[in-house]
């Protein structure tokens, strides 16, 4: 897409001067997008310094203005709960990624073996997707219940003891996390992946059988490297869907039990609106667009340069 | 692709039998909640303790769906999710219509009118698509304050337009890029204006990604838990946020068939939208993730 083949414009092109109401239309455009610029300028950017800003004051239950510097994040790095917090997004983002890149990859891979009702199992396998995290929340937490769910059922069929009580154990809550986001997105990633193996170019893989490659050792060597960019894009996801991840939480554990599966956005949404700390929540939200900042910048830097490339 | 195992030896059939075993077994794992949720949900609650998860209801009921939808209490109240069904469906609505509104308008002109910086404007715009909406939640609290508009319908409507109008005008603004620029130039040099150009000429080609649009927010609105919770006073939740006050009720008996049966009227919009959707669910999914 060059930008230079769109160089007439409307205002000293010919168009505009014939066009009736001459000026207005040249202006219409810019009209009809301030509004938006507007928005975003204040809710996105304006609200981002706000938040900054109150990230810098002693504000607990109303925002003050009394600045403190970089106090509130220096007690944000005193803060035991933030810290079991964002170890357990590492924890829970990094496996969620792995294991949905991993899952969705195979999944792709097998779907592509001209199965037959592919149609209807891609149906199944994505579906989730279009579940709310709080609707998945509520199931997972019925299912992962040791009293009632599948550790009831297993023992109801005479393995009487087996333990699958992670929704309670403080070590392994988060695992929970993991469990019921890679049900909700490895769908979502099958179908990336699937989207990327339809794109795969037939003659190189024809001539990598020609020579005699096994079917593992051309996906290994072939194929798979030829889906890089969905990789990347997959993981750029899946890792923003990780850091904003709150209503599973909200709805699964409740953070719980104590602070134990706590992530750094029920900890911003626990200060900032239950606890009355709201320059420590602000300070928490902060790092936490720092985090989305940090992926997203290599990414679109990435991506800006592929397309002056492609 | 090209490159299934043809030969139909033994060990072909074999490798083929244990390629649909791994693919149903996976099938399962997706099916799984959703058939649970549904065999709760038309369970008397006498049958859940002493059943097991999978076993069919002896005696099927919709008495749970029944209460969910008009009795159940959520927090305080007992009036079921039903209101607050309704309550979504009073927030989704306007909230798609003025952001898709908007979107497409704003992806008409920066790809149709471009001027100097208009790469700059939707570059600032796509911004909102990435930030974790926990950097705006407590100025936006306090500006739906000033606003008059704490707690109401209209400020979760306005909410929602103010953070979906990056996505739909990312939407609409990449689908009319692939719209021949020359069709509005001549529409240009007859004298057509703004307005009378996007409704003859891009309105007419954009069902496909007004439909992408549409789907998106809806699913995005409806699934919405953050500012449900952050931005609603009882009376203006929306159903997410009461299934998770149903849910996490501490008073009484937990009656889970009552719970899964108010999942379920949370989820069904969405799934009967992917259901009927589909193709364009995925669309939407891919366009408005891949860049956020």
């Amino acid at each position: 897409m060059s930008l230079s083949s769109y160089a007439a414009q409307p205002a000293t092109g010919p168009g505009s001067r014939r066009s009736r109401s001459g000026p207005l239309q040249a202006w219409l455009p810019k009209l009809v997008l301030a509004p938006s610029v507007a928005i975003s300028l204040c809710f996105v950017y304006g609200f981002m310094l706000w938040t900054f800003i109150l990230s810098l004051t002693n504000s607990r239950m109303l925002p003050s203005y009394d600045f403190v510097g970089f106090a509130q994040y220096a007690r944000l790095m005193a803060n035991d709960r933030w810290w079991v917090a964002s170890t357990n997004l590492v924890l829970f983002g990094g496996l969620f990624v792995a294991i949905c890149l991993a899952l969705g990859l195979l999944l792709a891979i097998l779907l592509d073996q001209r199965i037959r009702q592919e149609g209807a199992l891609r149906t199944l396998y994505l579906y989730p997707m279009a579940l709310s995290f709080i609707v998945t929340g509520v199931v997972w937490k019925w299912l992962l219940n040791p009293g009632l769910g599948i550790q009831a059922m297993v023992r109801g069929w005479g393995f009487e003891n087996f333990r699958f009580d992670w929704l309670v154990d403080p070590d392994m809550a988060v695992y929970t996390l993991v469990i019921a986001a890679v049900w909700q997105a490895s769908g979502f990633v099958m179908a990336l992946f699937l989207a990327g193996l339809r794109g795969v170019d037939d003659s190189i893989l024809k001539a990598a059988q020609l020579d005699g490659a096994s079917l593992p050792r051309i996906y290994w060597r072939v194929v798979i490297p030829c889906l890089r960019p969905v990789v990347f894009s997959a993981v750029m996801i899946l890792s923003h869907i990780a850091i904003k991840s709150f209503d599973l939480v909200v709805a699964l554990t409740g953070g719980g039990p104590g602070y134990a599966s706590d992530l750094p956005a029920t900890f911003m949404y626990a200060h900032a609106f239950t606890r009355a700390q709201i320059g420590l929540g602000s300070a928490s939200a902060m790092l936490m667009l720092g985090g989305v900042l940090a992926i997203l910048i290599p990414y679109l830097y990435s991506e800006l340069r592929n397309r002056r490339h492609g | 692709m090209d490159n299934v195992i043809r030969r139909r030896t033994v060990g072909a059939r074999l490798a083929r039998a244990a390629l649909y075993a791994v693919l149903l077994l996976a099938a399962l794992f997706y099916l799984l909640p959703l058939a649970v949720m549904l065999i709760t949900s038309l369970k008397p609650l006498a049958e859940i303790t002493p059943g097991t998860l999978l076993s069919l209801p002896r005696e099927p009921t919709l008495a749970p769906w029944a209460k969910a939808w008009g009795e159940a209490c959520t927090g305080m109240r007992c009036e079921g999710v039903g209101v607050y069904f309704f309550n979504s469906i009073a927030i989704v609505v306007p909230a798609v219509l003025i952001s898709t509104i908007i979107g497409a308008l704003n992806g008409y002109a920066l790809t149709k009118w471009r001027f100097k910086g208009s790469e700059l404007v939707f570059a600032l715009m796509l911004f909102g698509c990435f930030i974790p909406f926990q950097v705006v939640l407590l100025p936006m609290a306090q500006t739906l304050g000033w606003l008059g508009l704490s707690s109401s319908r209209a400020g979760l409507i306005l909410v929602h337009v103010v953070f979906g109008i990056a996505f739909t005008t990312l939407f609409f603004r990449n689908f009319y890029v692939a719209v021949p620029t020359e069709l509005v130039s001549a529409a240009k040099l007859d004298g057509a204006g703004f307005f009378r150009i996007f409704w003859r000429i891009l309105l007419p080609v954009s069902a496909p990604i007004i439909v992408v649009s549409v789907i998106w927010q809806f699913t995005q609105i409806w699934n919405d838990f953050l500012f449900g919770v952050a931005f609603s006073a009882h009376d203006t939740q929306p159903v997410t946020v009461a299934l998770n006050n149903l849910v996490n009720t501490s008073t009484g008996v937990r009656e889970y068939n009552v719970d899964m049966a108010a999942a379920m009227i949370a989820a069904l919009p969405t799934l009967i939208v992917y259901v009927l959707a589909g193709k364009y669910f995925v669309r939407g999914l891919t366009a408005g993730s891949v860049k956020g």
